[in-house]
């Protein structure tokens, strides 16, 4: 069990050191950030002072050790545009993102899985047909679109909600929550809707496919000629085995929600970290692209390091390290 | 002969496929007296596992038992509904599947899975449950049962994980199990150990046993009675002894032939020219015809039941009687 | 149904038996053909700002404009004629679609069944590389390669390439390597067959039904993507807009109640991405063999 945990940790620890390198090398290697941040009536002086302040002038490689150096210390450089360190920057939007993430991904997982567990017990039934081609719906309708019908049917046309921004907030361990006001609630919820409809799709009908699976195994089998009620053994056998799957992605999803909260937040004007990304993008701040992409790097990681555990501890045959 | 604990009549249990309608099991009638063990034989695909599931009422869709009785302990299954059945199977009859990897589910304990299967019948506590379950462990053959309890089925070799089927399948003492081939997937040396273990604990607690196999060598040294299977339908049926010394269908005759120890040491087997036909497109009357080295423009009539003292087969022209009229 | 016709014929009776799917094959087929005759079908041309006029710009639908005809789903806020606008927009997100998923098709089928076939350190790499990819969202990418590569038709197709060619490498590679292990492909090494003969004659039919299937969503999943990367701004220049192009042009105009401009292109974007999504539904359970009866 610690081989593994080690075996895994080392594993993480590669794949940030990859991660930094590829981050680091697409972001730096192309383009050219001087003609952003210093404005074409700047005097030769001027563009060289500030080429050496972002140390600019220097061979990628030293860039790439400085930046790692920086790194380690916790030091992610400073945005070329608002010009304060990125860290803060990010640190300030992460809870509004962190907070819509959560919420949707837990909430589309719980609802999710009862709906999958269901088409897939019942596959011939309405109402399971009904669950399949909503989640059709739902994989394939792009996601900004998705927020503008919300938007337009819940905020301009029935004005139920506000149509963006995140309301108020409280306070609480000193990061600011949205969920535990009214006027925070109503604010959460459309974006949190639009965020969970994709993994709400996706995790019935994950939980779907394993339940017809399972469900015609002769595990199953063995516990119906058991006697046992068909409620024990979707809630003993069945959860149990689909588990490992659900915990598998409902950790990719969280990571991949991360990513389309960019969206969601676009359209939503929800102050994360998403739509940091995008404004920096478009102008092309480098240091602030570099360090959500390896936050983002982090996070993913974190999570497949956390989810190996997770596993280790339902899988008996990982836990008493029969495979590895 | 005492009143049959499970009497099978006219089975038919059919699959309706995008392709047609899979006749698996179309007329199958027997009787199985208390502590006796019936060996059903017959090669993959005669029908002989859907006998077994049809009898505990678990048919999955597209299939379903579309004519016949099963009567157990004199319940009529087929028409109990679901709740009723579920209250009998595991309690009155319960089942071995083939494969004991994929019977046991890798996530639960031992103990976790025996507790459930009891529960199923019995409100036991914890404590009680437990001290059952390790009970039957020992007495199918697992040391240290209790310690066990706590074990996944991945810690268990093959042969053991199927002595904890036998055990959950023993734990409320059913008239009946039905075993579907429960060591074809075990090692040799396990199988006969199992084997005789299973005799002994059905004569111990006078549990009938259905024993379904495609080996004749294996059933022929356990059952008391055999049913051999073709296409569907039982063709031959009697006491064990009778049918190895005298068989009557040919089919019986071809499979007796093709035992090892029936031949010659350094003579090839004999064997039954032809495959299985499908079950989609089973030529009318006796479907063993085609392959069959007796056959003659009667056979595309269905052979009717022929029944001599304790045995009955299905066949215009049996073996050893060549001399009499068919009947 | 009889069992002697050729495989394609029993595929496509299996197929007709869903009626949704036919639905969908229809719906899907007759998208293309409008979007291949975009010039013939459409009213105006969307792209020749001689015929815009600022005067006809986001009117309702049914509203008669300069030109002198209807505009049966009203105008957008460059007075373009919007049903022209979704054919012409229909057509870019297609060849976009099908541009990426052709490119992305065979790059990843070809680094899939290389490592499959080759094995040792190269396979290691490519697969880990794929698989490194795979764990990172598909939109993360393709949004920092567009920022990095700049706008245009080339550079978006290539980010969507770079961010999904990763699903067609694993799956290649998964059907090679069942297929690599067999005694056949052993044998087929043994004769001296050149390696790429090999590969094509025998690894790749294998890979085919598995590819097909992926190679459906993976079209819708470019044609949404490129729609989600255009609306928020780093997709196709304005003057050539795309579907999702269309949409982001309306997104401000909504709030004042001039829906149409975003919603007509968004519903023929979704009729296309579900006609899509649901016949490669429909072929992945038909190639699936253990959902069969």
């Amino acid at each position: 069990m610690l081989g593994f945990i080690i075996q895994r940790f080392m594993q993480a620890v590669v794949v940030m050191a990859v991660m930094s390198v590829i981050v680091f090398c697409g972001v730096y290697a192309i383009g050219n950030p001087i003609d952003i941040v210093i404005p074409p009536e700047a005097t030769e002086e001027i563009r060289l002072n500030t080429i050496r302040r972002l140390g600019l002038d220097r061979p990628l490689y030293e860039q790439y050790f400085i930046f790692i150096g920086n790194l380690l210390q916790g030091d992610l450089g400073r945005s070329f545009v608002y010009n304060v360190p990125v860290l803060e920057l990010i640190g300030g939007r992460l809870p509004a993102t962190l907070e819509l993430v959560l919420i949707s991904v837990i909430s589309a997982t719980v609802i999710g899985v009862s709906l999958g567990i269901y088409a897939g017990y019942r596959p011939d039934s309405w109402l399971s047909k009904t669950i399949m081609a909503v989640s059709v719906l739902g994989f394939s309708v792009p996601s900004f679109w998705v927020g503008l019908i919300l938007i337009l049917t819940f905020a301009v046309n029935l004005g139920w909600m506000p149509a963006g921004g995140r309301g108020d907030t409280v306070e609480i361990l000193g990061i600011e929550w949205s969920f535990l006001t009214a006027d925070g609630l109503s604010h959460i919820v459309l974006p949190a809707v639009n965020l969970a409809l994709f993994k709400l799709a996706m995790m019935i009908r994950l939980a779907r496919a394993g339940t017809r699976e399972i469900m015609l195994t002769d595990t199953i089998k063995f516990a119906r000629a058991a006697g046992l009620s068909e409620a024990t053994i979707l809630r003993r056998h069945l959860l149990k085995l689909i588990s490992i799957p659900i915990i598998t992605v409902f950790g990719l999803e969280l990571g991949s929600t991360l990513a389309f909260a960019v969206v969601t937040e676009t359209i939503f004007s929800w102050p994360g970290v998403g739509k940091l990304i995008i404004d920096s993008i478009s102008v092309l701040d480098r240091p602030v692209m570099v360090a959500y992409l390896i936050l983002v790097a982090f996070l993913f990681v974190t999570i497949n390091f956390v989810i190996d555990l997770v596993f280790a501890l339902i899988d008996p045959r990982i836990r008493h390290g029969a495979s590895a | 002969m005492t009143d049959p604990v499970l009497s099978v009549r006219d089975l038919r249990t059919h699959f309706f496929t995008r392709a047609g309608v899979v006749k698996a099991v179309d007329g199958v009638s027997f009787d199985l007296a208390a502590g006796e063990i019936l060996g059903l034989v017959g090669e993959s695909g005669s029908g002989k596992t859907v006998t077994g599931f049809s009898i505990l009422g678990l048919i999955d869709a597209p299939g379903r038992i579309v004519e016949g009785s099963v009567m157990l302990n004199g319940t009529e299954l087929t028409s109990l509904p679901e709740a009723q059945l579920r209250a009998r199977r595991g309690r009155d009859i319960s089942m071995v599947f083939q494969d004991p990897i994929a019977t046991l589910n890798p996530m639960l304990t031992i103990g976790q899975q025996m507790r459930l299967a009891i529960n199923a019948h019995e409100k036991l506590g914890r404590r009680a449950a437990e001290a059952r379950a390790a009970e039957l462990l020992t007495q199918v053959g697992i040391p240290s049962a209790e310690a066990r309890l706590r074990s996944y089925p991945h810690e268990f070799s093959g042969g053991m994980r199927q002595r904890v089927a036998i055990a959950i399948a023993l734990l409320h003492r059913p008239s009946v199990i039905v075993a579907d081939e429960p060591t074809t997937a075990l090692d040799v040396s396990i199988q006969a150990q199992i084997l005789y273990q299973m005799r002994d604990l059905a004569a111990q607690t006078g549990t009938a046993l259905i024993w379904i196999s495609h080996d004749l060598a294996v059933v022929s040294s356990l059952a008391t009675r055999l049913a051999v299977m073709y296409a569907g339908r039982i063709v031959e049926q009697g006491p064990t002894a009778t049918l190895l010394r005298d068989p009557r269908h040919p089919y019986t005759a071809g499979l007796i032939a093709s035992l090892p120890a029936t031949s010659k040491p350094g003579e090839p087997l004999a064997q039954i020219p032809g495959t299985t036909p499908s079950l989609l497109s089973l030529p009318p009357g006796c479907p063993f015809a085609p392959r069959c080295a007796r056959q003659t423009p009667a056979c595309t009539e269905e052979p009717a039941l022929t029944i001599e003292a304790d045995r009955g087969w299905r066949c215009f022209h049996p073996v050893g009687q060549m001399h009499e009229e068919p009947a | 149904m009889s069992d002697q016709s050729t495989p394609l014929r029993r595929f496509w009776a299996e197929f007709r038996e869903n009626k949704v799917a036919v639905v969908a094959l229809v719906v899907m087929v007759l998208m293309g053909l409008l979007a291949l005759f975009a010039s013939v079908v459409s009213p105006q041309n969307p792209y020749d700002l001689a015929n815009l006029s600022l005067m006809d710009s986001r009117r309702p639908p049914g509203f008669v404009g300069s030109g002198g005809y209807t505009h049966l789903l009203g105008t957008d806020p460059q007075g373009r004629d919007l049903l022209s606008a979704i054919f012409y927009g229909l057509r870019i997100s297609i060849q976009i679609g099908l541009a990426a998923g052709f490119v992305s098709l065979t790059i990843g089928t070809f680094l899939g069944i290389l490592a499959a076939y080759l094995g040792g350190r190269i396979e290691t790499l490519i697969m880990r590389m794929v698989d490194l990819q795979l764990s990172f969202p598909a939109i993360l990418l393709a949004l920092v390669i567009v920022a990095m590569l700049g706008q245009g038709k080339a550079q978006l197709i290539g980010a969507l390439v770079a961010a999904q060619y990763a699903y067609f490498a694993r799956t290649a590679y998964g059907a090679a390597k069942a297929e690599r292990g067999k005694d056949y492909i052993e044998a087929a090494v043994a004769t001296p067959l050149s390696t790429r003969l090999v590969m094509l004659r025998h690894l790749l039919p294998n890979c085919t039904p598995p590819l097909i299937v992926v190679a459906t969503v993976q079209i819708a999943n470019s044609i949404s993507l490129e729609a989600t990367l255009s609306f928020l701004g780093l997709g196709l220049p304005v003057t050539e807009p795309s579907l999702g192009m269309l949409i982001s042009n309306g997104f401000p105009y909504m709030m004042s109640g001039r829906y149409w401009i975003s919603v007509y292109p968004g519903v023929a974007l979704i009729i296309l991405i579900v006609a899509i999504n649901i016949v490669g539904d429909q072929v992945r359970d038909q190639f699936n063999p253990r959902l069969r009866r």
